[in-house]
């Protein structure tokens, strides 16, 4: 259920507006300048849409794949792309692969750290790119599914459906890592020198999806995004969704908050956005570009959208001792406009930072997703369930 | 030929023959390089490897190399032996946290993640961690 947020301008609206080529759309980055020259109330008169953009590692990705019947036919109960093995306890020729199911027979972290050369991110990456992968297929083998064994050299062409399908994407916020430890250590933050040595971050700030709607009052089922260089849809709330956390009295989140699930696909992607990655010392991945856009509903979706990276700011997590150890505890705050100053102060001392997903991208997403709604009339997805969230207790002037 | 000092980043392989010898002095004495020691690895009996970041006019680095190959000493240099594929690259900055010379920074205006390869010195590190493998080096180490 949503909760009474004043609507001003509705989504039906804003797609009326698009389709007659009237609305003014902006990306996130436009519209902190422009919050700042006209005020809220003027940026709220001003602007229809702001679109957002993000690039970075997403665990919690993976495809749903249909490689249709073969001659004779299979039921498969194992089967492998590039001996990456899929899930195939789905139906008889369906499976779901996993952005970090890690090749067979790779070394993982016996020599640490390990490279994980190849992975089920790497697949996704080539079927979309168009490129051949070594299909395989085990069976048991049924009266009307006989056959025990496939092997073919296949590409996207030759699946009869490949649909991208993340449980959890686009987290709305995250940690800044540090490490305390007195080695060098290799994790999905990226390498962390002993000692504070360095601090790494990864979202992409004021452009970053749903730190420009703190609360997903636009955001829902239904809601169609940019994913992978095509049209998407969010799908439900990701996993590990929680709106509870600490937010600022701005209302945007401080620590890892709301997440969502996406499909789209794999067919129309492009492989530009859609990029297989080996993380030393931790395993395989996918990076992701998503882009979504926001409909300024109302006056409080100007002010969220005009937040800058100087007002986002993120906690600190020692990933040396607390976070493997499962120990809740933040060594501080820092705004994204120090983090990418290039360094921070943590505990008195001066740490390098550096960010793991690409700003450049998330602009170029932004950018794109503009060039959609005014070029090719891309209208906005009005969402039919909402996520849980709490209430905005602030007062925008 | 201009007549402005240039620097320029070299591995210097030192074979077991001529790992001892009083070579590298002349470099200042003979040729006016002002050096600088990057890294340095000594193997044992086998070779010597030192990285140097050279600073001199264009014919002053030039004869230098030479008088420095003439000593039988194999050079590499470093600019050459470090390659990024820019249309892999995707500026996500994974490398910026492992670089300890400035041949990597983030450009504030573009948002791009910068290569410069004058000033790398090719320790292989930025390719270790490439999440994409959009980088390709040969590094201090021996290769075996
Ligand atoms: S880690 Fe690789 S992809 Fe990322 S910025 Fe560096 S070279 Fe580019
Ligand atoms: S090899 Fe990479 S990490 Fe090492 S100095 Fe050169 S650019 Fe920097």
């Amino acid at each position: 259920m949503q909760q009474d947020i004043g609507v001003k301008r509705s989504i039906e609206e804003i797609n009326q507006k698009i389709k007659q080529g009237k609305a003014v759309v902006v990306t996130a980055e436009e519209m902190v300048d422009i919050v700042k020259e006209d005020g809220v109330k003027g940026a709220f008169k001003k602007v229809d849409v702001v679109t957002t953009g993000t690039f970075g590692v997403m665990c919690s990705s993976g495809a749903f794949i249909n490689f249709g019947h073969t001659r004779p036919k299979i039921k498969a109960s194992k089967v492998w792309f590039n001996d990456v093995e899929a899930y195939a306890g789905v139906a008889a020729v369906d499976c779901y692969l996993g952005a970090t199911q890690v090749q067979e027979d790779d070394p993982l972290n016996k020599v640490h750290p390990g490279r994980f050369k190849y992975g089920g991110g790497h697949v996704i990456e080539d079927l979309i790119a168009g490129r051949q992968v070594r299909f395989r297929a085990k069976a048991y083998g049924t009266d009307c599914y006989p056959s025990k064994e496939y092997e073919s050299i296949i590409t996207i062409n030759d699946l009869r459906d490949a649909f991208l399908y993340n449980p959890r994407n686009a987290y709305q916020n995250y940690n800044c890592a540090v490490n305390l430890s007195k080695k060098t250590i290799y994790t999905y933050m990226g390498v962390l020198r002993p000692n504070l040595g360095n601090a790494t971050y990864s979202t992409s700030g004021q452009l970053s999806p749903l730190l420009n709607d703190p609360f997903y009052w636009t955001i829902g089922v239904g809601t169609k995004i940019f994913l992978g260089g095509s049209i998407g849809v969010v799908t439900w709330r990701g996993t590990q969704h929680n709106p509870d956390v600490l937010r600022g009295e701005n209302g945007i989140v401080k620590e890892g908050a709301g997440t969502i699930a996406v499909t789209g696909d794999m067919k129309q992607m492009s492989s530009r956005y859609i990029r297989g990655v080996s993380m030393l010392g931790y395993g395989c991945s996918m990076m992701v570009g998503i882009g979504i856009p926001i409909p300024i509903i109302n006056e409080e979706m100007a002010y969220f959208t005009g937040q800058s990276d100087a007002d986002i700011f993120c906690q600190v997590v020692d990933y040396g001792i607390d976070y493997p150890n499962a120990i809740d505890r933040s060594l501080g705050e820092v705004s994204y406009q120090e983090l990418k100053s290039g360094k921070i102060k943590i505990m008195g001392k001066e740490v390098p930072t550096s960010p793991l997903s690409s700003y450049f991208m998330a602009k170029e997403i932004a950018g794109n997703l503009k060039d959609w709604i005014l070029r090719h009339k891309f209208t906005l997805g009005v969402p039919q369930v909402y996520f849980p969230t709490v209430e905005f207790k602030g007062v925008v002037e | 030929m201009t007549n402005k000092n240039i620097k320029k980043n070299v591995l210097l392989i030192f074979s077991k023959e001529v790992m001892y010898k009083p070579i590298i002095y002349r470099l200042a004495a003979d040729f006016k390089i002002i050096f600088n020691v990057l890294e340095a690895k000594i193997f044992p009996r086998q070779e010597g490897r030192l990285i140097l970041q050279l600073e001199g006019t264009q014919v002053q680095i030039k004869q230098a190399l030479e008088y420095l190959k003439k000593e039988g000493v194999k050079i590499e240099i470093l600019a050459e032996k470090i390659k990024r594929d820019e249309n892999s690259c995707v500026h996500c900055g994974a490398c910026l946290a492992v670089c300890r010379s400035d041949a990597l920074y983030l450009d504030k205006e573009t948002s791009k993640v910068v290569f410069c390869a004058e000033k790398c010195v090719a320790c292989g590190l930025c390719e270790l961690v490439c999440p994409v493998k959009a980088v390709m080096t040969a590094s201090i180490e021996m290769e075996v």
